[in-house]
C-alpha cells in the first residue's frame, strides 16, 4: 500500500492475508487508547484521526489526480455544518444514531463536489488551482453572511448525547467518541485505497500523467477528474462530520482558507506520492501542533519552516525519505549510513538550535513585559539585553549551516553508494 | 462499401496559411495505408485532423460511414480508432504494465467503474500481458515508463495504441529517430500487430513503408498527388520529381 503506482502483480492469498496491513492498522487503532489513557491524549488522537481522513481525501486530488486545490476545506466545513444541523434536528427526537451522522457530512461533500467540480475540473493546473481558491474564499465569506445556516462567528453548536443511543452507547466519554472516529478513519482509508485501485482510480493517475493520452484511450479527462473530485469531497465531508460530532461545534474556521492550507501542508509534508504519505503528514502535523504549542507560541512558524524545508530538500515528503531507505534496509546496508548521517546530523542540529534560539529571543523581545529581561529557553535562563546569547545562537545557526552544506555532498555520495548496492543486488 | 476511413475535400488552414488543400482519401477494411511526403507537406496536420486533435476548416472525415468531424478524441477512440503520437506520449509515472492496462480499460467495458479492483480484472490483465509480450517488454513490466529508453517508449506507445483492441490504428512516424536495427524491429512489430486491422501510418522515411504498406499516398504541399500500390508509386514520375528526387540529391 506504499506507492501510488505499485507493482502490477496480483495480490494473492485469502481475504484475511491480502488485507493484513488493514487488520494490523485496525488492531493498533483499537489498542491505542489503552496506551494513551489521559483525556488530552485521547483528544489529540481524535483530532489526528479526523485529519488523517481529511488529508487522504486531499491527496485523491493532489497526489492521485494532479489537481492542486487551495479550497479543500469547503467540503470539510460544509460536511461539518450539515452534520451539526442534523445533530440538532436529531436531538429534537428524530431517529438518528450518532455513528451515522458523518455520512450526512459525506453526502454534503459529495453533492458540493459534484456542483463545484462540474465547472472546475475541465482542466488541471493553474486554472483549477485558481478556481479552487476563489470558491474557497467565496464559501468562507458566505459562512459569515448566511448567519442562519452558519451561526456567524459563534458557529453552530449541538449536543451529541441528545441523539438516539445505539446499543445503549450515548457517546458521553471521549473514549467512546474515539472508537467511533477511529472506526470511520479505518473504513474511510480502506475505501480510499480501494478506490485508487479501481479503473477510475488508475485512470486518475493516467490523467494526472498525461491527459491527452488518456483521451486517446477512451477516457474524458474531465469526467475522470470530476469523479476523483466528488470522491475527495465525500471523504472530506465525512471528516467534517466527525469534526462536528467530536467538538460539537462548527464555525467559519472549518471552511476557511487556513484550513485549506493546513490540509495541503499535511499532505505535502507527509508525501503526496504515496498512499500513506498524508497519514504520516496528518499524524506529524497534529503532534507538532499539539505538543509544540505547549512549549512555544510560535509553533506555526516552525511548521512553516518545516514545510519550506520539505519543498526544497525533500519534495517526496517524509514518506519519500523513508522509502528511499527501504531497499537499503532490505539488504542490510543501513548501518553504513549511520556515520555519514551523524556527520551531517550534528551540524544540522546545531543550526536548528541556533535558529530556534534566535527566533525565540526575537519573539520574546516583541512580547516581553516592561523591565523583563530574562527568558527561559531549553534549560537555560538567558538575558536578552546581553549580547552573549545572541552571539552564541547566531554562531550555531551560521556555523551549523555552513558545515552541513559542506558535508552534504559526501553524505549524498554515501547514500548513492548504498542504494546502488541495494539495487544491484536485487537485479542479480 | 468497405471504406473504413474516408476523407472528403478536407481543408485546414492556420491563419492565412493553407496546410491541407482538398484531400480526398479512402482506406479500405484491413488495408495498410501509408501517407508519405517530404518535410512540410502537411503529413502531421493531416494525421491530427483524422485523429481529432485539430478540426478541419472544411470537409468531412468519416469512420465506417459515420461522420467524425469535430468529435472529441475520446469519442473517436470509443468508435474503434486508436492513435499513436509522434512525440512520445505515455503515462511516465506509471509502470509499463499499467500503461498498457490504461489502454485496455475502456475498450473492455470497465469505463468509469469505481467499484472493481483492477488487479482482479483477469481479462484486462491478460490482454495487457499479451500486448506486453507482443511488444517484447515482458521483463520491463514493473519499470516506471518515464525511465525507459527512447525506443522502448516508442514501442510502449504503440502498445498502448493497440491495447484497446481497436480495429483502426493510426501511427505517426513510428520509426522517427531510430537507428536501422530499431527501425527494422519496429516495422516488424507494426506488421505483426496490424494483422487483419486497418492501418494508416504517416511516414517520412520511404524505405520503411515500401515493405509494409498495401497502398501508399503521396502528400505534397497539402495535396495528394498520387495514390496506389507501392510499385506503382515507385514508378510514378510526379512522385519521383516531388519526393524521390529530393532523396537522391
Amino acid at each position: 500500500m506504499s506507492a501510488i503506482a505499485p507493482a502490477s502483480t496480483r495480490a494473492s492469498g485469502t481475504f484475511l492475508r491480502r488485507n493484513a496491513v488493514w487488520w494490523i492498522a485496525l488492531l493498533c487503532v483499537l489498542l491505542l487508547p489503552q496506551v494513551a489513557r489521559s483525556g488530552t491524549s485521547i483528544a489529540v488522537l481524535n483530532q489526528m484521526c479526523i485529519m488523517v481522513i481529511f488529508s487522504l481525501s486531499y491527496n485523491m486530488l493532489l497526489g492521485q489526480g494532479g489537481m492542486l486545490s487551495f479550497g479543500h476545506a469547503v467540503y470539510f466545513g460544509l460536511g461539518g455544518y450539515f452534520a451539526i444541523h442534523l445533530m440538532r434536528i436529531a436531538g429534537g427526537g428524530l431517529f438518528m444514531p450518532l455513528p451515522l451522522v458523518p455520512l450526512a457530512g459525506g453526502l454534503a461533500g459529495l453533492l458540493f463536489g459534484l456542483i463545484i467540480g462540474s465547472f472546475s475540473t475541465n482542466r488541471a493546473g493553474t486554472v483549477f488551482a485558481m478556481i479552487s481558491l476563489g470558491i474557497g474564499e467565496m464559501i468562507a465569506a458566505s459562512s459569515l453572511i448566511f448567519v442562519k445556516f452558519s451561526g456567524g462567528e459563534e458557529g453552530i453548536t449541538a449536543d451529541r448525547t441528545d441523539l438516539t443511543s445505539l446499543f445503549g452507547i450515548r457517546f458521553r466519554s471521549e473514549v467512546d467518541v474515539y472508537y467511533l472516529i477511529a472506526g470511520w478513519m479505518v473504513l474511510s482509508a480502506w475505501l480510499m485505497y480501494r478506490f485508487s485501485r479501481t479503473p477510475v482510480g488508475r485512470m486518475a493517475n493516467a490523467v494526472r500523467d498525461n491527459p491527452e493520452r488518456a483521451e486517446f484511450v477512451g477516457y474524458s479527462q474531465k469526467h475522470i477528474r470530476l469523479l476523483s473530485f466528488m470522491a475527495a469531497g465525500f471523504f472530506a465531508g465525512i471528516a467534517g462530520g466527525l469534526f462536528a460530532l467530536n467538538y460539537e461545534i462548527v464555525t467559519e474556521e472549518t471552511v476557511n482558507l487556513v484550513t485549506s492550507g493546513t490540509v495541503l501542508l499535511q499532505a505535502y509534508i507527509g508525501g503526496v506520492g504515496f498512499f500513506v504519505g498524508p497519514i504520516v503528514g496528518a499524524v506529524v502535523y497534529t503532534l507538532l501542533q499539539t505538543l509544540l504549542s505547549n512549549y512555544t507560541e510560535i509553533w506555526a512558524f516552525y511548521v512553516g519552516l518545516i514545510f519550506v524545508a520539505t519543498v526544497m530538500y525533500a519534495p517526496t515528503g517524509l514518506t519519500g525519505i523513508l522509502m528511499m531507505h527501504l531497499p537499503i534496509y532490505r539488504v542490510g546496508k543501513l548501518r553504513s549510513l549511520a556515520l555519514p548521517y551523524l556527520r551531517i546530523g550534528i551540524p544540522a542540529l546545531g543550526c536548528a538550535i541556533g535558529v530556534i534560539g534566535l527566533l525565540e529571543l526575537l519573539h520574546f523581545l516583541s512580547v516581553r513585559a516592561v523591565g523583563q529581561s530574562t527568558k527561559r529557553l531549553f534549560w537555560l535562563t538567558l538575558n536578552v539585553e546581553q549580547p552573549t546569547a545572541w552571539l552564541v545562537f547566531g554562531a550555531l545557526a551560521v556555523g551549523g549551516f555552513v558545515v552541513a552544506r559542506r558535508v552534504a555532498p559526501s553524505v549524498l555520495a554515501a547514500w548513492e553508494a548504498a542504494s546502488e548496492q541495494a539495487f544491484g543486488r536485487r537485479a542479480r | 462499401m468497405t471504406a473504413v476511413i474516408e476523407l472528403i475535400d478536407l481543408y485546414k488552414s492556420f491563419g492565412s496559411t493553407e496546410v491541407i488543400r482538398g484531400v480526398n482519401l479512402e482506406v479500405g477494411d484491413g488495408e495498410r495505408h501509408a501517407v508519405i511526403g517530404p518535410n512540410g507537406a502537411g503529413k502531421s496536420t493531416l494525421y491530427n485532423l483524422i485523429t481529432a486533435k485539430y478540426t478541419p476548416s472544411a470537409g468531412h472525415i468519416r469512420l465506417r460511414g459515420q461522420d467524425i468531424t469535430a468529435r472529441k478524441p475520446y469519442e473517436i477512440n470509443r468508435m474503434g480508432l486508436s492513435r499513436s503520437f509522434q512525440v512520445t506520449n505515455i503515462f511516465p509515472r506509471m509502470s509499463v504494465f499499467e500503461n498498457l492496462r490504461c489502454g485496455a480499460l475502456w475498450a473492455m467495458n470497465y469505463r468509469y467503474s469505481f467499484w472493481q479492483d483492477v488487479d482482479r480484472l483477469d481479462d484486462v490483465n491478460e490482454r495487457s500481458l499479451r500486448v506486453l509480450n507482443d511488444i517484447g517488454m515482458l521483463s520491463r513490466a514493473d519499470v516506471p515508463a518515464g525511465v525507459l529508453s527512447y525506443a522502448e517508449q516508442r514501442a510502449l506507445e504503440i502498445g498502448i495504441t493497440i491495447a484497446g483492441g481497436a480495429n483502426v490504428i493510426l501511427l505517426d512516424e513510428p520509426t522517427a529517430g531510430m537507428n536501422r536495427a530499431e527501425t527494422e524491429h519496429t516495422v516488424e512489430l507494426v506488421r505483426r500487430i496490424t494483422e487483419h486491422k486497418t492501418l494508416i501510418m504517416v511516414e517520412h522515411d520511404m524505405s520503411v513503408v515500401f515493405g509494409l504498406a498495401d497502398r501508399i499516398s503521396v502528400l505534397v504541399y497539402g495535396e495528394i498527388i498520387a495514390s496506389g500500390p507501392p510499385d506503382e508509386i515507385r514508378g510514378n514520375a510526379a512522385v519521383q520529381e516531388a519526393y524521390l528526387g529530393e532523396e537522391v540529391d
